[in-house]
């Protein structure tokens, strides 16, 4: 546009415009800067944070397996909670009263007790059920049989006690989610011949995304750090990772500065991840999407290459 | 065909919404529900597709009882269309417009190309195509919800008040599409409104009901103008039913007696007449307005736009006695001007004339 002779900018070349200024907002910025910047300079270059040690540590071999264990461990309780809440919420909204209440009581449990208690009972199954088989109930064959201390190791309560746990509070965003819709979309599918899964999955779900995204990108970037509680059990993410590191060299602080860095970075990742996938399921919404910051650059580049506005090139 | 026998909708609160219906709409046709708030019409719509099951009685579509279908594979076959479109947000138009065939398992490309063939057929330029129904006007989404409704090509469409929700101007543009539609298309069409012009206009055949669910009388449009079966269908089909019963009636071929014009753009006449108003016509003799030659023209040499008045309604040669009057009577001269099929200028008549051929009528019907 800026490039095209014809536009409007280059025949305006006689309108000089003069944007208002804003005296009152470059002084609170200019405050504020000072503020952050001593705020900043005072971390680095502060000895106590030891930042060569900061350095030494972050891509250390015991760190970057913690960190390992940490991202799957978080992915798989994630898919496994969402699944699982999406499962509960359409239950929970469900005409049949069983699954209803059962969607109910799930959720009153989960949400209930503290996600830590949770962990702890999961590692302690093999107590409480020492053979956990699968098969018909009240004395029916048994299909599957297993031991429950081999059923249950720390990695497996880690999962389940983190998964099931989001899953409760997940399906209660999903449900949210699902009531966003308007009813009139789900007449109209029916209208149209859909069965109700269809509706549900064609329909409802893909509008409900636009509610269920952001809250659900908090909750992943909470189980990041919700995640670390495994170290109770025994199961060595990045947390409990470098914890055991300055048991022995007692370098606590900036063995937690250099996981801190670890945690900002994947929360960074999904934060824009997420911004991504709003965008997606935006689409019908908004009447234009505005610019990513990458296309903005892009048009920002390539306006300086091209010459601006008042300066068709 | 659909055929309503003995159907009543009873809900748990002892409400009758439809009471014991019969009523057939026939194939091919278009069979309009109209009444008051809490007729019924619209629980009778949603029986037919069975959004709502009936407490009692059967509805037929064709010769198959609609109760013995799975309800998804009956509304399949059956287009519906509802106040608002009710199209979906998330999908672009041409995805809109496939919706069913999509389930019926079309190929997506060959469903998308007839989705683009029917954006046409309802009067929307093929680039709306990739938008999305937020970027839509009301009546253009209204344009989509038909079309959609016509993906499948289902031989029973259901209307539910689909033009009552856009502007006057819109509704009537929307309304003769929709008839010419119709006229390629033959569906078997029920049509419920609330608006008995819209009714009258529409319909084939129009059923009149009660509060209550009651069937209160069905018949064609100008019967039911002209032979309301009682008070509340009198009073529903309203004031001025006379007049309007005219625009049933053709007015045969009326004798006009010629009327002098004025091309646009030529000279000023000067008053040379007792009469003041002369008709002035373009270059292809279609009337453009009238000239009042007692007005004071100065600063004007010639005919030009803003010297006409443009009140006058025109009549078609062949059109309808409604047509005929309303020209007459809309006229500054009190001179109906008569047009033929191309719009070109045949001559005019007057009120009295077109009074007379209404009272002639009225004889020749009641001997």
């Amino acid at each position: 546009m800026a490039t095209s002779p014809t536009s409007p900018a280059s025949d305006a070349g006689d309108i000089k415009a003069v944007p208002v200024r804003h005296y009152g907002r470059w002084l609170f910025a200019l405050i504020v800067l000072v503020f952050v910047a001593s705020l900043l300079s005072s971390a680095i270059r502060n000895d106590n944070f030891k930042w060569d040690v900061v350095g030494d540590y972050l891509f250390a071999d015991r760190v970057l397996r913690g960190l390992w264990l940490t991202i799957w461990l978080s992915t798989v309780a994630v898919v496994l909670g969402i699944a699982l809440g999406t499962l509960l919420a359409v239950m929970r909204l469900s005409d049949n009263p069983v699954l209803r209440w059962v969607s109910l009581a799930y959720i009153w449990f989960f949400r209930g007790t503290p996600v830590y208690v949770q962990l702890l009972g999961w590692s302690f199954i093999g107590a409480l059920y020492s053979t956990i088989s699968f098969g018909v109930p009240f004395g029916g064959p048994v299909l599957v049989s297993a031991n429950g201390n081999d059923l249950i190791t720390p990695i497996t309560a880690a999962i389940l006690g983190l998964g099931l746990n989001l899953a409760a509070y997940q399906a209660e965003i999903v449900r949210a989610g699902l009531l966003s819709v308007d009813e009139g979309q789900v007449e109209s599918a029916k209208a149209l011949g859909m069965t109700g899964a269809q509706s549900m999955r064609r329909i409802v779900l893909p509008q409900a995304m636009r509610v269920i995204i952001p809250p659900t990108g908090n909750q992943a970037i909470d189980m990041l750090k919700t995640s670390s509680l495994v170290a109770t059990i025994g199961v060595a993410d990045l947390l409990y990772s470098v914890q055991l590191i300055y048991a022995q060299n007692y370098q606590q602080v900036p063995l937690l500065v250099a996981a801190c860095i670890w945690y900002l970075l994947m929360t960074s990742i999904l934060s824009i991840g997420q911004y991504y996938l709003e965008r997606h399921y935006a689409a019908g919404n908004v009447r234009e999407l505005p610019p990513t910051p990458l296309q903005r650059a892009r048009a920002r580049a390539a306006s300086v290459r091209f010459g601006g506005p008042g300066n068709p090139g | 065909m659909i055929r309503f026998d003995a159907v009543t909708k009873r809900y748990p609160d002892g409400t009758v919404a439809v009471d014991s219906l019969e009523l057939t709409a026939a194939s091919g046709q278009i069979t309009v529900l109209v009444g008051p708030s809490g007729c019924g019409k619209t629980t009778s719509l949603r029986m037919i597709n069975r959004m709502i099951e009936p407490t009692s009685g059967t509805i037929w579509l064709d010769d198959t009882d609609t109760a013995s279908m799975a309800t998804h594979e009956l509304r399949r076959q059956i287009g519906y269309v509802i106040q608002h479109a009710g199209l979906f947000p998330h999908r672009t138009i041409v995805d809109n417009i496939a919706t069913v065939p999509f389930l019926l398992g079309t190929d997506k490309k060959e469903a998308r190309k007839t989705a683009l063939e029917l954006l046409e057929r309802v009067g929307l330029p093929p680039h709306f195509a990739k938008r999305y129904p937020a970027q839509l006007s009301g009546g253009q989404q209204q344009r989509v919800g038909v079309a959609r409704a016509l993906a499948a090509d289902p031989p029973v469409m259901l209307m539910d008040e689909p033009f009552s929700a856009v502007d006057p101007v819109v509704r009537e543009q929307l309304q003769d599409e929709f008839l010419r539609l119709q006229q390629e298309l033959g569906k078997t069409i029920v049509f419920v409104t609330h608006d008995i012009d819209e009714a009258i206009k529409l319909g084939d055949q129009v059923a009149v009901l009660r509060v209550g669910g009651h069937l209160a009388q069905l018949a064609s449009p100008v019967e039911l103008l002209s032979r309301p079966i009682d008070a509340f269908v009198a009073g529903f089909v309203g004031r001025d039913r006379g007049y309007r019963a005219l625009g049933f009636t053709t007015a045969g071929t009326l004798s006009t007696r010629g009327e002098p014009t004025v091309t646009l753009g030529a000279a000023i006449p000067k008053g040379t007449d007792t009469d003041t108003w002369l008709l002035v016509v373009d270059a292809q003799q279609a009337p453009q307005g009238w000239l009042d030659l007692g007005a004071d023209f100065t600063g004007h040499e010639t005919v030009s736009d803003e010297l006409l008045y443009r009140g006058g309604t025109l009549a078609t040669q062949g059109g309808t006695l409604r047509a005929a009057l309303d020209a007459c009577l809309s006229s500054p001269s009190g001179r109906g001007v008569v047009v033929d099929d191309g719009g070109a200028l045949i001559g005019s008549v007057t009120a009295r004339e077109v009074l007379e051929l209404i009272e002639a009528r009225e004889t020749e019907r009641q001997p």
